[in-house]
């Protein structure tokens, strides 16, 4: 690594993350995204520490209720049992390893597995009757039968799992990110819930890129110039990334950016492409935040927009819709992403089509803007092929700015390396 | 009464070998970059959309998330964007060839001719290639002697994107 940094006693100098209040520098390694072995390290100590998204409790409405789905690497099954109880178990045997659930969603109030006919409990519990004499007496008395659970707790209907069963609880994990869930939970008078399945693509980059880029303000104006070109014809006025977006540092590595930004909101801002009568109801709509959130609140929930990163690998961003997204590397240079879209619990048809076309028109795979954003991604991940002699991101921007952080600074990707650099350099 | 609304809507279909010849031409437009012409074959009232991979004919946009639900307007200027140099994962182009097969002509009704046929199609950029396959469902009908596009929806018949991550062409 080619470093000439100049040393200060404000300066705290890992291997990969090195920040200097005073200089007011912050800069990365690019050798945390292209390297082996910080990727086999991310597994053990990320991965297998932190509290990862699972899924949202409207996937699994009703009991015995199941969705399957990759997380952290771990083939999970998430469901509600006989009793309604959420769990997330491991979809593995515990006799032979097979999965013991294949589709991707379903109602059962057990799993059997194919290879050997054991069958669980979707509780868990371990369910075949065996012959008298086929194992021993005491045989499952330490749950070795039964299918492995895995720590999981919920909060606002956003569910988590943790495979490290020494960890903090996910109400101290979450700390001030909860307000970030609550503005969104807060959106639906009953509610929220994922609207269909999830898109499910990759990017040829490493995982972290798309942490920094689902909260950077700063590269909106040129990476989605063509989006924004389209939203002024929509509009019908001039549109700017608002420059006084707010940074929120939310503690442990979670960060959000809130923004007055010119697009329409389904919960709560008309926009003048929508016509007259999507004016009336979400003027309704306004009014309903009003009266049950008090009008401080329901002007921040309904006409801001959030972009928001939970440590290590959750993007909600609350934007033009809302958009929940995972991604996990699967190599340094490949992620797998899975984004679902939240809506209103009861909205109207009408509502509810707004909100899908202003979700594809920004993001997903076919969007006017995610593909942008992946290409930047791609071509960051290829620049790093010289980082033997080009060693360094620069993430330093605002960082000595007085008054407060802006949305167009990288303070809240600072909160992530910093949480990465503790868990990674310790 | 039935007669009438017959009479009234529905076209009679042109033989199999003509559609051929019409979604070939199309399939042409798309790998010569001739974007314009090809957003000229829709009919004003035309609706252009990609559904999730995997998904069942019966998908419809108005309830679940689709990659693309464009109507006349938000194809014009998907049409528009994709000529733009702002447009990055376009842009330097990549290159595509596209393979139509399997054409049927599956009804009619007062909208137009249902055809549908199975497509293949790569593209190359980054000295990576991808490949898209699936079906096409159109419905087409004469406006002004021309046969015109009332509704393409493209249903790729793979279970994810994951070896391709985008949907930045017309597939």
């Amino acid at each position: 690594m080619a470093t000439n940094l100049k040393v200060a006693t404000s300066r705290k100098a890992g291997r990969y993350v090195i920040e200097d209040k005073e200089e007011g520098t912050f800069r990365v390694a690019r050798e945390a995204f292209t390297s082996q072995e910080v990727f086999e390290q991310e597994r053990e100590r990320i991965f297998s520490k932190c509290w990862l998204y699972v899924g949202h409790e409207s996937e699994i409405p009703n009991n015995n209720d199941f969705v399957t789905r990759k997380v952290g690497g771990r083939e999970i099954i998430f469901n509600r049992d006989r009793k309604g109880q959420v769990h997330a178990f491991l979809n593995t045997c515990p006799h032979r390893g097979a999965l013991v659930e294949r589709q991707a969603k379903g109602n059962a109030i057990s799993f059997r597995c194919i290879y050997h006919g054991w069958a669980f409990n979707n509780n868990g519990t371990f369910g075949t009757k065996m012959q008298e004499g086929d194992y021993g007496p005491r045989f499952n008395e330490d749950g070795c039968a039964n299918l492995p659970s895995v720590k999981a707790a919920g909060y606002r209907g956003f569910w988590f799992l943790n495979f490290d069963a020494n960890s903090e609880s996910l109400e101290d994990n979450l700390a001030d990110y909860k307000d970030l869930l609550d503005l969104v939970a807060d959106q639906g008078p009953n509610g929220m819930e994922i609207i269909g399945i999830d898109q499910k693509y990759s990017i040829r980059a490493n995982w972290k890129l798309l942490m920094e880029n689902s909260y950077d303000g700063y590269h909106a104006a040129d990476t989605h110039e063509t989006y924004f070109e389209y939203l002024i014809e929509a509009i019908g006025h001039e549109a700017h990334v608002d420059q006084n977006a707010r940074v929120f540092d939310a503690g442990n590595g979670h960060a959000y950016i809130e923004s007055d930004m010119p697009w329409g909101r389904p919960v709560a801002r008309w926009s003048p492409k929508w016509g007259e009568a999507a004016k009336q109801e979400i003027a309704q709509i306004k009014q309903e935040l009003v009266e049950r959130l008090g009008p401080e609140r329901a002007q921040r929930v309904g006409y801001h927009s959030r972009n928001s990163g939970m440590f290590p690998n959750l993007v909600i961003n609350d934007i033009m819709a809302i958009t929940v997204r995972t991604f996990y590397p699967v190599a340094p240079d490949l992620m797998e992403v899975s984004s679902w879209t939240l809506g209103v619990k009861g909205e109207s048809e009408a509502q509810r089509k707004l909100r899908l076309d202003n979700f594809l028109e920004f993001l997903g795979p076919g969007g006017f803007a995610t593909p942008d954003d992946v290409e930047a991604l791609e071509i960051a991940q290829r620049g790093y092929a010289a980082s033997r002699e080009a060693g360094w991101n620069d993430i330093s921007r605002g960082m000595l700015r007085k008054g407060f952080f802006r949305g167009t600074d990288e303070e809240q990707m600072r909160c992530f390396w910093r949480e990465w650099a503790r868990r990674m350099e310790a | 009464m039935e007669a009438t609304l017959l009479s009234r809507s529905v076209e009679r279909p042109l033989s199999r070998t003509e559609y051929e010849d019409f979604l070939f031409e199309e399939a042409a437009m798309l790998d010569h970059r001739r974007f314009n012409e090809w957003f000229a074959l829709f009919t004003d009232d035309a609706v252009y959309e990609v559904p999730q991979a995997g998904v069942s004919d019966d998908a419809n946009s108005g309830t679940e998330l689709f990659y693309i639900a464009d109507d006349h307007e938000r194809l014009r200027y998907r049409v528009e964007r994709m000529q733009k140099p702002g447009n990055h994962s376009e842009w330097p182009a990549s290159v595509c060839s596209r393979s139509i097969t399997n054409v049927r002509v599956t009804g009619s009704d007062e909208r137009g001719v249902h055809v549908e046929c199975r497509f293949i199609t790569y593209r190359s950029k980054n000295e990576a290639t991808d490949l898209y396959c699936g079906h096409h469902q159109y419905i087409l009908r004469h406006e002004n002697g021309a046969l015109k596009i009332a509704s393409k929806r493209t249903f790729i018949d793979m279970n994810s994107l994951r070896q391709q991550g985008k949907v930045t062409i017309f597939i």
